[in-house]
């Protein structure tokens, strides 16, 4: 059983079926990848796993639950962080208060009314941000207004904000995606390393397949809303119907 | 029967002119995406055409009747229209006599004009602002303009009649009478209602802008220029709301803030019928000028006091919290 | 200092020094200059101050915070006044018990009329609150006349049932409002030379009052919840997405605002006893997005700055007539002298809407940040100091 099982996925857009028949499982402390073409729905599955969606068939099971019909903050709450392909963030706060709400989220859980206290009290909670976005090299800008940042940082941050929250399971969606190159290879130093150091499961969605080999325990391929291979990543790379897949969207 | 053809019948007055202002409310937001607070103000000013026109038409000079003195033993001065002198004391008279239906023509380019100016000089820079800034700039011009009217105006309401020959009662029925010039009023809204979309269903220009309030970017891409399209959009809803405004006087007596009463009853309409849908619009502005009236009537008020003061804005509650997208809301639209 | 930062506790005291020096401020101008209409310091309208600025203040926490756009809210400052002015029917005098029941009266149909417009966003949940407010504006003028008597609006009789006190004084007239035998009424005038400055004991009950309602909300923007709030203005979708719910944190607000307006409502009533449906209509409501918007929504003293404003261009500013204008431009050779009165004329006096129209649409293009924002521009120009740009407030609202 892996920590998160999905059977028989299928999701429609009206005519269109973004997903049929996925079946998925990905094992704790492993990091699992999926890649596929434009539109192969990707975004899509991973829309289904945090409540974003509701898929039309099938189930979604993590840890043993099942996900569907929570609303997003509560799979959240079980232990699912995303990140997103735009990046989401708080544009109108500060780097610093974007790590502060993730941490309130996790002492306090769902809701919890704080009216009195003041932020810049809650020391461990600093303690805790700060060391975070030295983690990702930020803590330089961690008075900038958040909006105003480059799209790399802004991505950076989004993970730093999943990251503190120690999710059991963290969900990427092309998280290098407009980053520098020297960005790229410090966001895959800063995954190895928290695999290696924390009990987490990662499901990644990249094109970039230097991110993808560097990282991935498993590789699924997508295409068309459907898992057409599931293999190591050595036996992905010179896969005939992987080939075919990428190549079939150049046509 | 009869009380409930009657009560139908009275609420179309009513039912005609929040349709009239929906609509307008609803063609700018459909296409410009712009939540328009000085819609009401447009339809005051509309109702200020057939004042300022009534004004003009009257404007006489004065000449001394020796023949005849005042209570102060003075000669009598006499006003005389400068109409009644060009055109005959009878012409003359009822040219002015016809000063409401004359303002129609009077009100359509004035209203063109002041949407235009209103599009191009305001509204143009709010339409990537969020729809907050929008409701509050024009909320703002709402005041400036109602604040303008009421300097020229004054603030006590102004008589503007209808024709005589429209300004009695009809027997419908044997058992119903009813006022000749609501039943003109509510032919005249169905008729602009009914210009209004066979306009935009057989001129191209119609489907142009159809597409655009369907998806405007993709209209974008094909090259259409659907900015100034959208312009005359918002000049023609103009001129809808200022049509309304005008023939609105008789059965109400303009004044400066009728269109802020309207406002917000026209808001409850729009988002009754669904935001972004035109004949949406058209339907909830009847139907709850109907249910308004239903509401009013003696036995409904002893059943249950105080409803027609809120049955609007109850079912607005209600429609909002159990069909977000109103009667005929489209998907997407505002979610 | 309690609490607060060097920032924030300075910027208290400030206020702390204007409210209490109110009565010097406003009244500049000698008693019998011709200037003297300008004055600003007579109690009511300094209480009137103070207390709009509390209805701001609370607005701010939900508009300024969430981005919701609420125009229901004068419902509740009327809510509170008709709770405040049965209390003093009833119970007792003095302000307190008619204060508190307004705050706690407000609350309730702020948590009942929230929970359910805050089931929409964006416009809708405008719409809804407007819907609630007029319907309580229509059933305070029709049905529920018994509770507040209609157009005439509820005032005190000499024959009301008071447990705690009199129904009438010794020489047959209603007794007065009071804070534990403090009149509200009360006032002294101190003259010095040709100047005369007037102190109530309204006025510096309700200033007493604002001040604790500022002071909560520094502490309430210092927060977590604050942060909160402003997290959910900023982006909602982030928020669901980091495990918090932003259902109960805006309910939290509204009921917050609409106990600060229902404190408002009470006040007013505590310097006047009495409470018509009128201050529940709509466009009362309006006023308050007015004072909360020009003053600077989402800053700490914008809805205050607002607030004063506005009464002082309805109160002060609506003075200046024709007769002032010659005055003003009497240096002027004639002609010149009257083009510019005639200009001018529509926009001052009477016409003081059209003003307050305009800036408020100036605002609202130009300047999202209000005269908060204003004030910090020009302060940065006269510093010519390289800074990072302003923070603007161009997100998308709660929608
Ligand atoms: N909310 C939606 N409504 C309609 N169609 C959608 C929606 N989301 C995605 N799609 C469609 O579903 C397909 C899969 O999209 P997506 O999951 O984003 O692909 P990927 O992330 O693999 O590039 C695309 O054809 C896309 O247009
Ligand atoms: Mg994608």
């Amino acid at each position: 059983m892996g920590i998160l099982e999905i059977k028989d996925v299928g999701k429609r857009f009206g005519g269109l079926k973004a997903l049929s028949d996925v079946n998925l499982s990905v094992q704790e402390n492993t990091c699992h990848a999926i890649i596929g073409p434009n539109g192969a729905g990707k975004s899509t599955l991973l829309n289904c796993l945090v409540g974003k969606l509701i898929p039309d068939t099938g189930s979604v099971m993590f840890q043993g639950q099942s996900v569907l019909g929570r609303s997003p903050h509560e799979i959240n709450q079980m232990g699912i962080s995303r990140v997103f392909q735009t990046p989401e963030i708080f544009g109108d706060l500060t780097v610093f208060e974007n790590m502060m709400i993730p941490l309130f989220a996790k002492r306090d859980g769902a809701y919890r009314l704080h009216a009195i206290e003041s932020v810049s009290n809650e020391r461990t909670l600093i303690e805790e941000a700060e060391k975070m976005l030295e983690e990702v090299n930020m803590l330089d800008k961690r008075h900038m207004h958040s909006a105003s940042m480059s799209r790399g940082d802004k991505r950076r941050l989004e993970m730093a904000m999943c990251l503190v929250q120690e999710p059991k399971l963290l969900l990427l969606d092309e998280p290098t995606a407009g980053m520098a190159r020297a960005d790229t290879n410090n966001t895959i130093d800063l995954l190895k390393q928290i695999k290696d150091e924390r009990d987490i499961t990662i499901a990644i969605i990249e094109h970039d397949m230097h991110v993808v080999f560097s990282l991935a325990d498993r590789i699924t391929v997508l295409a068309q809303g459907t898992p057409l291979v599931e293999d190591a990543p050595e036996n992905i790379k010179g896969h005939p119907k992987v080939q075919e897949a990428y190549l079939g969207e150049a046509h | 029967m009869d009380s409930i053809i009657l009560q139908i019948l009275n609420g179309l007055d009513k039912g005609s002119a929040y349709a009239l202002i929906a609509l307008g409310l609803t063609l700018i937001f459909g296409t410009l995406g712009v939540v328009n607070f000085a819609h009401g103000a447009l339809f005051m000013i509309g109702a200020f055409c057939s004042v300022t026109l009534q004004r003009i038409l009257n404007l006489s000079y004065e000449t001394i009747d020796a023949t005849q003195t005042d209570f102060l033993g003075n000669p009598l001065k006499v006003k005389t229209p400068y109409l009644e002198s060009w055109f005959g004391p009878e012409m003359g008279s009822s040219i002015i006599e016809w000063s409401v239906p004359l303002a129609i023509l009077f009100a359509i380019p004035v209203m063109i004009g002041i949407g235009f100016i209103m599009e191009r000089g305001l509204i143009k820079h709010f339409y990537k602002r969020p729809h907050a800034d929008q409701i509050l700039v024009t909320f703002g011009l709402a005041i400036v303009l109602q604040e303008i009217v009421k300097y020229y105006f004054g603030a006590n309401p102004i008589q503007t009649p209808a024709p005589e020959a429209l300004s009695g009662i009809a027997q419908l029925t044997s058992t119903i009478v009813y006022p000749v010039w609501r039943i003109v009023y509510f032919c005249f809204s169905l008729l602009i209602i009914g210009a209004v979309f066979a306009f935009l269903q057989f001129t191209t220009f119609g489907m142009v802008v159809r597409a655009g309030m369907a998806d405007r970017e993709t209209v974008g891409l094909l090259g259409i220029d659907i900015d100034r399209k959208f312009t005359i959009m918002f000049g023609i809803a103009a001129a809808v709301a200022g049509l309304a405004g005008v023939m609105y006087g008789p059965i109400n007596a303009p004044n400066y803030h009728m269109g802020m009463d309207f406002l917000v009853l026209s808001f409850v309409v729009v988002v009754v019928g669904g935001m972004g849908s035109l004949p949406g619009a058209v339907l909830a502005g009847f139907l709850l000028g109907i249910l308004e009236s239903f509401a009013s009537m003696e036995q409904v008020i002893t059943l249950i006091p105080g409803i027609n003061q809120i049955i609007i804005y109850l079912v607005a509650i209600v429609i909002l919290l159990t069909r977000p997208r109103g009667l005929m809301g489209r998907k997407g639209v505002m979610e | 200092m309690l609490g607060l930062d060097k920032k924030d506790s300075t910027l208290l005291l400030i206020v702390v020094a204007l409210t209490m020096l109110a009565p010097f401020i406003l009244n500049p101008f000698p008693t019998e200059s011709g200037l003297a209409q300008f004055n600003a310091g007579y109690p009511d309208l300094m209480q009137r101050f103070v207390i709009f600025g509390i209805f701001a203040i609370g607005f701010n926490i939900l508009f300024g915070l969430t981005g919701y756009l609420s125009f229901g809210h004068a419902a509740f400052l009327g809510i509170g006044s008709y709770s405040a002015v049965w209390m003093f029917k009833l119970l007792s005098m003095n302000i307190i018990p008619a204060i508190l029941l307004s705050v706690v009266i407000a609350g309730i149909f702020a948590l009942v009329i929230g929970f359910v417009s805050l089931r929409r966003t964006g416009i809708y949940f405008s719409i809804l609150t407007l819907a609630f407010a007029q319907m309580s504006f229509a059933l305070a003028y029709s049905v529920l006349t018994p509770l507040t008597n209609g157009e005439t609006g509820l005032q005190l009789t000499l024959n009301d049932p008071r447990i705690l006190g009199i129904s009438q004084t010794a020489d047959g007239s209603i007794p007065v409002t009071n804070l534990f035998g403090l009149e509200m009424r009360g006032a002294f005038d101190l003259v010095v030379g040709p100047w005369s400055f007037t102190f109530s004991a309204g006025y510096y009950v309700c200033a007493v009052v604002m001040l604790l309602a500022f002071y909560m909300s520094i502490r309430i923007f210092r927060s977590p919840f604050g942060l909160m709030l402003r997290a959910i203005k900023s982006n909602q979708q982030r928020l669901n997405y980091t495990g918090l719910n932003p259902k109960p944190y805006t309910l939290a607000a509204f009921v917050i605002s609409g106990m600060y307006a229902g404190l408002a409502g009470g006040l007013m009533a505590a310097m006047d006893p009495l409470a018509g449906a009128e201050r529940m209509q709509w466009t009362a409501s309006g006023e308050v997005v007015l004072m909360t918007i020009l003053g600077g929504a989402g800053t700490l003293i914008g809805p205050v700055l607002g607030a004063g404003m506005i009464k002082y261009f309805e109160n002060i500013f609506s003075k200046i007539n024709d007769n002032v204008l010659h005055s003003w431009f009497s240096f002027m050779p004639d002609g010149l002298e009257d083009s510019v009165v005639f200009i001018i004329h529509p926009f001052v006096g009477k016409g003081w809407h059209l003003t307050l129209g305009i800036i408020f649409m100036l605002v609202v293009t130009f300047l999202p940040g209000g005269l908060v924002e204003g004030g910090q521009r020009i302060a940065r120009l006269f510093r010519r100091k390289k800074t990072v740009e302003p923070k603007s407030a161009k997100t998308e609202p709660a929608e």
